[in-house]
């Protein structure tokens, strides 16, 4: 057992180094970096490099290795889609390469078409938008596939627009197109977009985001979130492992942490992970952990939740019990990311805002303004916070 | 002497031989990427000729724009990601892009609108003048994005006159840009400066919204059943008919989409009810017959046939609506034409779920409105 542990420890260090950010909320897909180098102390001489960027967008740059892959998008009416790969180093852009929306791009005027987060498997870079265009690309820009899935799937939308990131796994790219229409979950062959897999899914809006799960014995499971509560699938097949039917918010996603998920479900509902995959544990039920736009984010054995006016709340990880709140300057949509005992909050004004949460009432340790609406999460790599707004995108921490 | 002479017919040979190779590699890359489908049908062949295809030189580029005429979507996005590369790396090493092969690819209004305004982008990329020059007479053109960026142009142009006063000049060369326009936005701005200038445009006669109706409801749709329910309309028009509403008796009334943006409003004629199916129909005449677009605006559940033929059905509530929001492919028939949409209203009592309401016309590909032969 110790042996596949190592294994896999090993499998996994290969695939990303351990600075990579390669999908929504980092390589756990929790919002926690595994590096313990971040600055905590922000101020305007942490700002290593900013750019601008050709259009809009909600999504979270990722990074693999050197390179920091973006999606925006652009034109009158939105469907000019761009993905871009900078230099981590210095922002300079080593390509783009641009594509026509082939689906609807309507959208709220808060989100964006270009709000789904890519995803990386370290040797591709897929990309979703909300137009539920799906393109993949290799690291150095040579086009390797592209799905339309509107033009497959004509009443997969929402008019408010799409937002759910991608996620990888044993060789498949899961994309959630669920709506209140043709509401539906693919499993696609990373290699040819073809799909693996369908699922007809709860005809109602939503804006979460498929998570990995790894159970303690190295399984790895997707979990889809939705209305309904979360079901767990096999990336490969889309067969379910064991679902979780007590409903869940369509909004904010589940969290992964220490092999407890933490759903956004009646407040939060903590489900320990069983190691050979089956149905898992119910540990607690907490009221008073109520996520709003942000997801939930575990650091330091406490979960987070940060309501939308700005309002921290530390709950016990093992009981749930509420420990603290923080009163930030808000609102929030932005989801926390953390690393070593600080989490970095940034609010809709641009203002980032650095939480220690060792301090027993938690305090605001770091702080500087962007200066620029942002909606979007940040991402963490190489000792830096990347952090993009729908006109910049800034390096916070080293050059 | 003679030998050196037969070398150079070897090496002359041998070039044209390579070039013919070349060129046959690229024309079997190009039909692979043309060959692309749903569902990711032909990915996994066109993931390599894209790579024969991006590799290209950048003399390349017309020909490579061309196999753009009459592709699919898809297709247009493989090879606009191949010219992106193509450009992307002759223009970082230095070297030129074919700017006057380029210009003669534009002005030729029958390759693909999207190839030519990629290849718009490239010259500009490469000579800004040479692009300003071309815009300069693309107000007509059958690019919507190229057409927007001349509109524009001349809107830019109207607003520096207004600003010196010329008001004469500003009207003139609003009306010019608004005969032009296709974006709404584009539209709703020059119609607002027009206005300022004393020069009130009928909006609704610009955006060629279909306006008269004879409309029936409410039918049941409780828990949004009525939305699958074939009620009596769907399978027969009869003016004359009488049916079981969700609250009494319906008939067929005549009403009439209001204001600026054509919309018409069920809640007027229907009476403002949750959990509701209603019937619009109306007849456009055609003096040909031609493919057309239908352009719908409506944030309720919805259905629509054009000749008793179901176009779409739409089965999203009070997500958002704006102008255009669908857009149709249809055939109209010469002479009598009949359009019936179905809206569904759902349960939801919230103050921005009130609206039961559509707004709907009838364009060529590039939004030109079209009017019925016979109104």
């Amino acid at each position: 057992m110790k042996t596949i542990t190592i294994g896999l420890l090993l499998a996994a260090s290969l695939e990303f180094a351990a600075a990579d950010w390669p999908q929504f909320r980092g390589p756990h897909g929790n919002g926690v970096s595994d590096e313990r180098n971040v600055p905590a102390k922000l101020d305007a001489n942490s700002i290593a490099w900013a750019i601008d960027l050709p259009g809009r967008g909600l999504s979270s740059p990722i990074v693999v290795g050197e390179r920091v892959f973006i999606t925006c998008s652009s034109g009158p009416k939105q469907d000019r889609l761009h993905i871009l790969c900078l230099n981590a180093k210095d922002g300079s852009k080593r390509w783009e390469r641009q594509f026509w929306a082939t689906g609807r791009t309507m959208c709220h005027e808060k989100t964006s078409v270009a709000a789904p987060t890519p995803a990386s498997d370290g040797e591709r870079v897929f990309a979703l938008f909300s137009s539920n265009d799906l393109i993949c690309l290799d690291l150095d820009g040579n086009l390797l596939w592209l799905r339309g899935l509107m033009r497959d799937y004509p009443n997969a939308s929402n008019s408010l627009g799409m937002s759910s990131s991608l996620v990888t796994a044993d060789g498949a790219v899961v994309a959630m197109i669920e709506n209140d229409s043709e509401s539906i979950t693919a499993g696609l062959d990373a290699r040819t977009g073809v799909n693996l897999w369908k699922l007809n899914r709860p005809k109602m809006a939503n804006w979460t985001s498929p998570l990995p799960i790894t159970t303690p014995g190295g399984r790895t499971l997707i979990g889809l979130q939705s209305g309904k509560g979360l079901v767990a699938v096999e990336p490969r097949s889309g067969k379910s492992a064991w679902e979780y039917k007590d409903g869940a918010s369509t909004i904010p996603s589940s969290t992964l942490s220490d092999g407890v998920l933490f759903v956004p479900s009646h407040g939060i509902t903590a489900l320990q992970i069983q190691a050979d995959g089956s149905t898992p544990k119910q540990l607690w039920r907490s009221g008073q952990l109520r996520p709003a736009t942000s997801s939930p984010v575990v650091l330091n054995k406490m979960v987070f939740t940060l309501n939308d006016a700005g309002v921290l709340t530390s709950g016990d990880v093992a009981s749930g019990s509420r420990k603290w709140q923080l009163r930030l300057k808000g609102p929030y949509s932005a989801t926390p990311v953390g690393a070593g005992v600080n989490l970095y909050c940034v609010n809709e004004a641009g203002l980032v805002q650095v939480v220690d949460t060792t301090q027993p009432e938690g305090a605001v340790v770091g702080e500087i303004n962007l200066g620029q609406m942002i909606l979007s999460t940040p991402s963490i790599a190489r000792g830096a916070l990347f952090i993009r707004s729908d006109g910049k995108l800034w390096k916070l921490g080293k050059s | 002497m003679k030998n050196f002479l037969v070398c150079l017919l070897i090496a002359a040979c041998w070039g044209g031989f390579a070039e013919g190779v070349a060129a046959a590699t690229l024309n079997s890359a190009l039909a692979d990427l043309r060959a692309v489908g749903p569902e990711g049908s032909g990915n996994a062949i066109a993931s390599a000729a894209w790579k024969e295809v991006a590799g290209s030189d950048a003399k390349a580029l017309p020909k490579i724009l061309s196999a753009m005429d009459g592709s699919n979507e898809l297709t247009l996005n493989w090879l606009r990601a191949a010219v992106d590369a193509i450009a992307g790396r002759t223009l970082q090493s230095g070297g030129k892009l074919p700017v006057a092969a380029l210009e003669r690819f534009i002005r030729d209004t029958k390759h693909n609108p999207r190839a030519r305004r990629l290849a718009y982008e490239l010259v500009t990329r490469a000579s800004p003048e040479s692009g300003a020059k071309l815009l300069a007479k693309m107000l007509d053109d059958p690019s919507t994005e190229l057409r927007r960026d001349a509109v524009q142009r001349v809107m830019d142009e109207a607003a520096r006159s207004s600003k010196a006063g010329r008001n004469a000049d500003a009207i003139g060369s609003y009306e010019s840009a608004l005969r032009s326009a296709r974006d709404v936005d584009q539209i709703d701005g020059i119609a607002k400066e027009l206005k300022t200038l004393g020069k009130p445009v009928e909006l609704p006669k610009v955006f060629g919204w279909l306006t008269q109706w004879k409309v029936i409801g409410p039918f049941d749709s409780t828990g949004g059943a009525g939305f699958e329910k074939v009620y009596p309309p769907e399978e027969r028009i009869d003016f004359n008919a009488e049916y079981d509403g969700k609250s009494g008796k319906v008939r067929w009334q005549e009403f009439a989409a209001q204001g600026d943006y054509g919309v018409l409003d069920l809640n007027k004629p229907c009476g403002a009810i949750k959990e509701v199916a209603g019937y619009a129909f109306t007849e456009f005449s055609s003096d040909k017959a031609r493919p057309v677009e239908l352009r719908l605006g409506c944030k309720n559940a919805w259905k629509i046939w054009l000749n008793g033929k179901l176009l779409f059905a739409r089965d999203e509530y009070h997500r958002g609506v704006e102008i255009d929001q669908y857009r149709l492919a249809g055939e109209l028939k010469p002479g009598r034409n009949t359009i019936l949409l179905k809206i569904c209203q759902n349960h939801q009592t919230e103050d921005w779920t009130k609206e039961w309401e559509f707004q709907l016309r009838i364009t060529d590909a590039l939004g030109t409105p079209i009017a019925s032969a016979k109104n």
